[in-house]
Formats: C-alpha cells, structure tokens, sequence
C-alpha cells in the first residue's frame, strides 16, 4: 500500500497528465481567435481547480477541527497540508494565467474578478501558513489557524461577488468562452492526472505534517501509569 | 455581602465596553497615536501624489479609508495589548465574563474609536483635498459607521490572534488586509459617491454589501472568538 | 490590614454540602511535549484546605489554573464542589477565586476602578461602594483614586486580594500569597486566610513557604514533574 502511494500514484499521475498535455498539444485542434496560446489552458485550468480542491479540503479540515472537541492533529496536519499544496498549485495557475494573459489581453494582469479573487486566495493562505510558523504552542497553533482558514474561506466569495460588482459598474468586457468537444478530453485527462499528482503531494505532506506533530506534541502514550492508588478512570487523548 | 445573580450577555458587553472607554479617556494613547498616524498618511498621500488637488479630490475616499485602515491596525493591536498587561483578560474571563460579550466589547469600541477617528479626519480631508460633502452628512454617517464595523468585526478577531503570536506587528496586517478588502472597497466607492454625487444612485447597493459583510463578519467573530480566547 | 470576610452563601458551610471541594479524576496537562501534570488523582474533602508544594516547575500553578478553569485539562477530569470544570466551566468560575503571580490589574485605572470593573461584571447593584468598602478592608482606603501603575508590588497584592475578595469565593486558589510582601504584609497575609478559613472558604494555597502554609492548611499535596509525591 505504502509502495503504491509512494511509486504508483506519481507515477500514475505523471502518464496520465503526459497523455493529457500530448492530447492538448498534439491532437486538439488551435483555438479559432487565440491560436496555439490557448493551449496553456491544459495546464492552466488544472492547476485553478486542483487548486480549489486543495483549499476546499482547507476548508472542511478546518471545520471539522472546531467542531471535535478534542484537538485532533490529523485534521490540522491535513488543513497544513492542503493549504500548502493549495498555495503552489494556485501559485502556479497564478503564472500560467499571466502567461496566457499577456498575449491574450495584451497584459499580465486584469482586475477581473476571478483573478483578483484568486490573488486574494494566495495573500490568504500565505497569512494563513505565516501564522502556523509564529505560533509555537501546537493546541493554540491548530486553533487559531483553523479560525484563520474559516474566516479567510469565508471572504473569497465575497470578494468575487465585490469585484464583480465594482468592475461591471466600470463596464469591462466581459470573455465568454465557448469550448470545443475536441478541447474537453484533454482538458479531463489532464485535470485527472493533476489530480493524482494533488492527492500525492497531499499524502506526503499530510504524513511529514503529523509527523512534525508528533515531534512537537507529547502523545498520550508517553504518559505514566496512573499515578496514586485510588482512582483509575478511563484516559483517552484525541 | 451575598453575590448577586450573574448578568447577561448584554449587560456584560456594556460594562466591558464602559471599560475599555474608561481606560481610552484616561490615557488617551490610542486615540491621539491613530489620529496623528492617520493625519500622517493623509498628508503623505498628498506629497505622493504631488499638489494636484483634482486628483487628490477625485480619489478621496478611497485615501480617506486606507488612512483609516492603517490607523486601525495600531487601534486594534493596542485594544489587546492592555488585557496581555498582567493577564488581564485571564481575570475578566474568570470574573467569569461571556467570551462572547468580550468580543462583542472589543469589537465595538474598535468600531467607536475609528468612528471617531473618520469624524476627526473629514475636515483635514476639506482642507487638504478640497471635498465637498455631495448627497449629505447622513449618507456619509452611514458609510462611515459601517465601515468602522466592518474592519472592526474581523480585526477584532485577528488582533485577539495575533496579540499572543510571535512577530504581531507583521501577523495582523497580513491577516487583515486581504480580509477585509471587499468592505474596503466598498467603503471607499460609497465615499467616493457620498463626496462626488450619486447620479446613477449606486450608493445604496454599496452600503448592503457592507452591510452584508458586517452581518458576516460579526456572526462569525461572535461564534469564533470564543474559541481563541479559552483554553 | 484588618480584613472581615464577606458573610458567604451559607452552602458553603462544609457540612451542608457531600461533593469534596476539589477532585481531580486522572488529570494532565500537556504544555507541547511536557507533561506539566501527569494523570493527577486527588480529593479534597469539604471543609479541609490544601497546601500545595513542589518545586518550581512541579505544576502546582498548572494545577490552579486548571482549577480555577483558565486552563482546560488534556485528560481527565476536574471537578469543583461537584461541578465538571469543563461542562459547568461559568458555575465553577463563580465558586473559585484565583490569587495568581499577574494581578489581572489593569494599570491605568485607578485601585478602585479595577474594583468597580470587576463588581459590574458581577452584577453588584452599587459597585462604587462595595469597592470602596474591600478597599479600606485592606488598607487601600486613601490610595483608592491612584493609578495601579504607581503601585508597589505590596500594594497590588493587597488590590489583588480585595479582587478575590469581591468575588465572595467559596474555593479560594492562592499562588504564592507572600511573594513580594514584606513580613508585616506577610502577617497580615496569614490572618486574611485565616478569616477566609474560618468564615468557611477552602483555601487551596501554593507558597514555598511551607512552614506557614503548614499552619494554615490541614492537607498537603507535594507534587514533583507534575505527580504526586510523598513531601
């Protein structure tokens, strides 16, 4: 099992998203207004919505951690993990976007919503990792972080739904998209692929996360016996 | 001397509020630090931008709120700086006062303070921008109070946060800055109206995006706070 | 300092009431990766006060925390007077007072404003003068209207004690009562104990000073790297 998630699922991962790209550059046809540019899509938007996965995974972790009662430090080393993944893969589509933006529009950057949200996005989480490093106490490090990552969550539709609104009241045009059957398979077997790379990069991360934790948490293990001879109730840590 | 019945939530906010007000009006530290520092940026707006007083007039509002802004990073680092001093806030939780009616104090005298810190500022704006107050003074209330709710619910929350983390001068900024952008730029675009006219009457649509933030924001401050603050 | 205690609810009289006044079910605390207490279980029976003694380190100030409930255990279980610290956690903080090494003071009000902050949260009907009245009770009457910031160290343990005192504890937790006093303070330190313990207050008290705490107290708890030990 721990072979397959080491070897198998990069490896899986890398032939998949290999087919996906050769699909993209080889077999789709050009795009009819952008030209061959348009297929820094297939690398592009896998990355936006990997990177959405990463953060919604944030997002439930962090959740779930105020929920449970107990500190539970497999939720936060998932929220760590999927935070840090979520950040360079949303980096990445950040560059790949500005790369396919510049021909395209003519610049590196508009102020169109989706854009301004997911810059937002990034300046978030990176706040969000910022903090994990300046607490040291691991109980209130979880906490905190996971209030942080709730409250930053919250924001970014908000900011989409302002941005939009500040913009259409500039009247920007808006880029409707229409795309063509031959350019939605690659487009799949790449996100697939990404995916698989995504879901490795969070195992591996997520174990040196609750590794990490273990490092700097005393388990409930390393406690003594009970101590005093009258009382032995049931002991249970998260 | 029996003990009296314990209070509720709202009696408990205000007799903390009237606290924090009381330590503010003795010292007045914040109060004078957040003005000066606000003035400040608001005449380094002018040098930054050179003495054109049309472009200064036309981007008005939104200096007017990245003053604020600025200035209510000090406020709010401040309002949790005198409950670390000799573990104050250990002793008002263990008075014991609802975590909930802490936040609820913390956050609205925040809101007050900058409120009084955006009156103080309107007519350095008059003078050295040259604005004029378009659609009227109500308007204007508005925006500015609830804007000053809306960087207060959240700040509130991230000062508590910050306040016992290492490097918080750094922290606070970085967590409240892309937070609190939406109600930035709606306070902005809502002076900007408020000062310059609002022929196309958008001025009401801003202020429900601010309005809808605050509703957000306090919820949410109100439901989280008490977990940062107790063990 | 003359001090009279407060007249306390009569169910604090030891014999009206069966749950022991502390009991610690298995109790830790972890700090990161010490243990600050390791599976503590203890029981103070009603009516009995505890001298808590160790080396610095050991956990009493942990253990008092977690009494007074502004520390939560990482297992286990402490109850106060029958009560779960953790469910009942308002209920416990209404029955405890906790004299710890921060004096909870804010320092730029004056002794009695710290005082009339504290009788507001508690819902006393005339704060001013039940603060008043603690503040002569320990000898603070004449510098009621001086800011705690110029304050000797003496001084804030007095203000300190009458902020106890207010609360009308029926558990009283004492870290270190006669640090930083003088001798006549010291003294003055033992009766105030001792008329809590006779107006029947359990007095839970951590001192180094175990000569007087063992005058003081009728059980003992040694700890040493957060267990039980015998002194």
């Amino acid at each position: 099992m721990n072979k397959l998630i080491k070897w198998g699922l990069p490896l899986a991962g890398l032939g998949v998203l290999a087919a996906g790209w050769w699909l993209g550059l080889a077999w789709a046809p050009p795009d009819r207004e952008m030209g061959d540019v348009q297929r820094i899509m297939y690398v592009h938007v896998p990355l936006q919505w990997m990177a959405m996965v990463a953060m919604l995974l944030n997002f439930v972790a962090a959740v779930s951690y105020l929920l449970r009662g107990n500190a539970s430090w497999k939720l936060d080393s998932t929220a760590e993990s999927a935070a840090e993944v979520g950040l360079l893969l949303g980096t990445l589509g950040m560059v790949t976007g500005a790369i396919w933006g510049r021909p395209t529009w003519g610049v590196y950057w508009s102020w169109d919503p989706r854009l301004t949200s997911e810059a937002i996005m990034l300046v978030t989480y990176t706040g969000y990792l910022v903090l994990r490093r300046f607490v040291e106490d691991p109980d209130k490090r979880a906490t905190w972080s996971a209030v942080v990552a709730i409250l930053g969550a919250i924001n970014l539709p908000i900011v989409w739904f302002s941005v939009r609104w500040w913009r259409s009241l500039h009247q920007v045009q808006s880029s409707p998209k229409t795309v063509d059957p031959q350019m939605v398979l690659p487009l799949r077997v790449s996100a697939i692929g990404l995916l698989l790379i995504t879901i490795f990069f969070l195992i591996t991360r997520y174990r040196l996360a609750l590794a990490e934790r273990q490092a700097e948490v005393a388990l409930p293990d390393a406690l003594p016996e009970a101590s005093g001879s009258v009382v032995s109730n049931a002991h249970k840590v998260a | 001397m029996n003990r009296p019945a314990p209070i509720g939530l709202l009696r408990a906010t205000l007799a903390l509020l009237r606290k924090d007000l009381l330590i503010e009006w003795r010292t007045r530290a914040r109060l004078n630090a957040i003005v000066f520092f606000a003035l400040a940026t608001l005449l380094m707006f002018s040098f930054a931008l050179g003495p054109d007083t049309r472009l200064l007039e036309k981007n008005a509002g939104g200096y007017f709120w990245l003053a604020i802004l600025f200035a209510s990073v000090l406020a709010l680092g401040e309002s949790f700086r005198v409950e670390s001093e000799n573990a104050c806030m250990d002793g008002v939780r263990l008075a014991p006062a609802d975590a909930r009616a802490i936040y609820l104090s913390k956050a609205l005298g925040n809101a007050l303070l900058l409120v009084a810190l955006g009156t103080l500022l309107l007519p350095v704006m008059v003078a050295l921008y040259g604005v004029k107050v378009v659609t009227g003074f109500v308007d204007l209330g508005c925006v500015l109070l609830l804007g000053s709710l809306a960087l207060s619910a959240p700040g509130t929350v991230y000062a508590a946060i910050s306040s016992n983390a290492r490097a918080r001068d750094v922290l606070l900024p970085l967590l409240l800055f892309p937070l609190v952008i939406p109600a930035l730029l709606s306070a902005a675009k809502a002076t900007t109206l408020v000062l310059q006219g609002d022929p196309m009457n958008q001025l009401n649509s801003w202020l429900g995006l601010l309005l809808g933030f605050n509703l957000i924001y306090w919820g949410v401050g109100f439901l989280l706070f008490p977990r940062i603050i107790e063990d | 300092m003359t001090v009279r205690i407060p007249d306390t609810n009569p169910l604090a009289m030891p014999s009206l009431s069966a749950a022991p006044a502390l009991a610690l079910h298995d109790v830790s605390k972890r700090y990161g990766r010490r243990w600050a207490l390791a599976r503590l279980t203890y029981a103070l029976p009603a009516g009995r006060s505890l001298l808590l003694t160790g080396h610095n380190g050991s956990g009493k100030t942990t253990l008092l925390r977690l009494v007074a409930t502004a520390l939560g255990p990482t297992a286990g279980k402490v109850e106060v007077l029958g009560h779960d610290a953790v469910q009942e956690r308002d209920t416990v903080r209404r029955e405890v007072g906790l004299l710890s090494h921060a004096s909870f003071l804010y320092e730029d009000l004056t002794a009695q404003q710290n005082l009339v902050v504290l009788a507001r949260l508690l819902g006393h009907p005339s704060p001013g003068d039940v603060a008043d009245t603690l503040l002569t009770r320990v000898g603070l009457g004449r510098r009621s209207d001086n800011a705690v910031r110029g304050f000797s160290a003496g001084m804030r343990k007095r203000l300190a004690i009458a902020r106890l005192l207010l609360k009308a504890p029926r558990i009283a937790l004492l870290d270190e009562p006669f640090g930083e006093l003088d001798p006549a303070g010291i003294h003055d330190m033992e009766g105030i104990i001792a008329e809590l313990k006779a107006s029947g207050v359990t007095v839970v008290l951590a001192t180094h000073l175990v000569e007087q705490g063992l005058t003081l107290c009728e059980e003992r708890l040694h700890l040493q790297d957060g267990r039980a030990v015998a002194a």
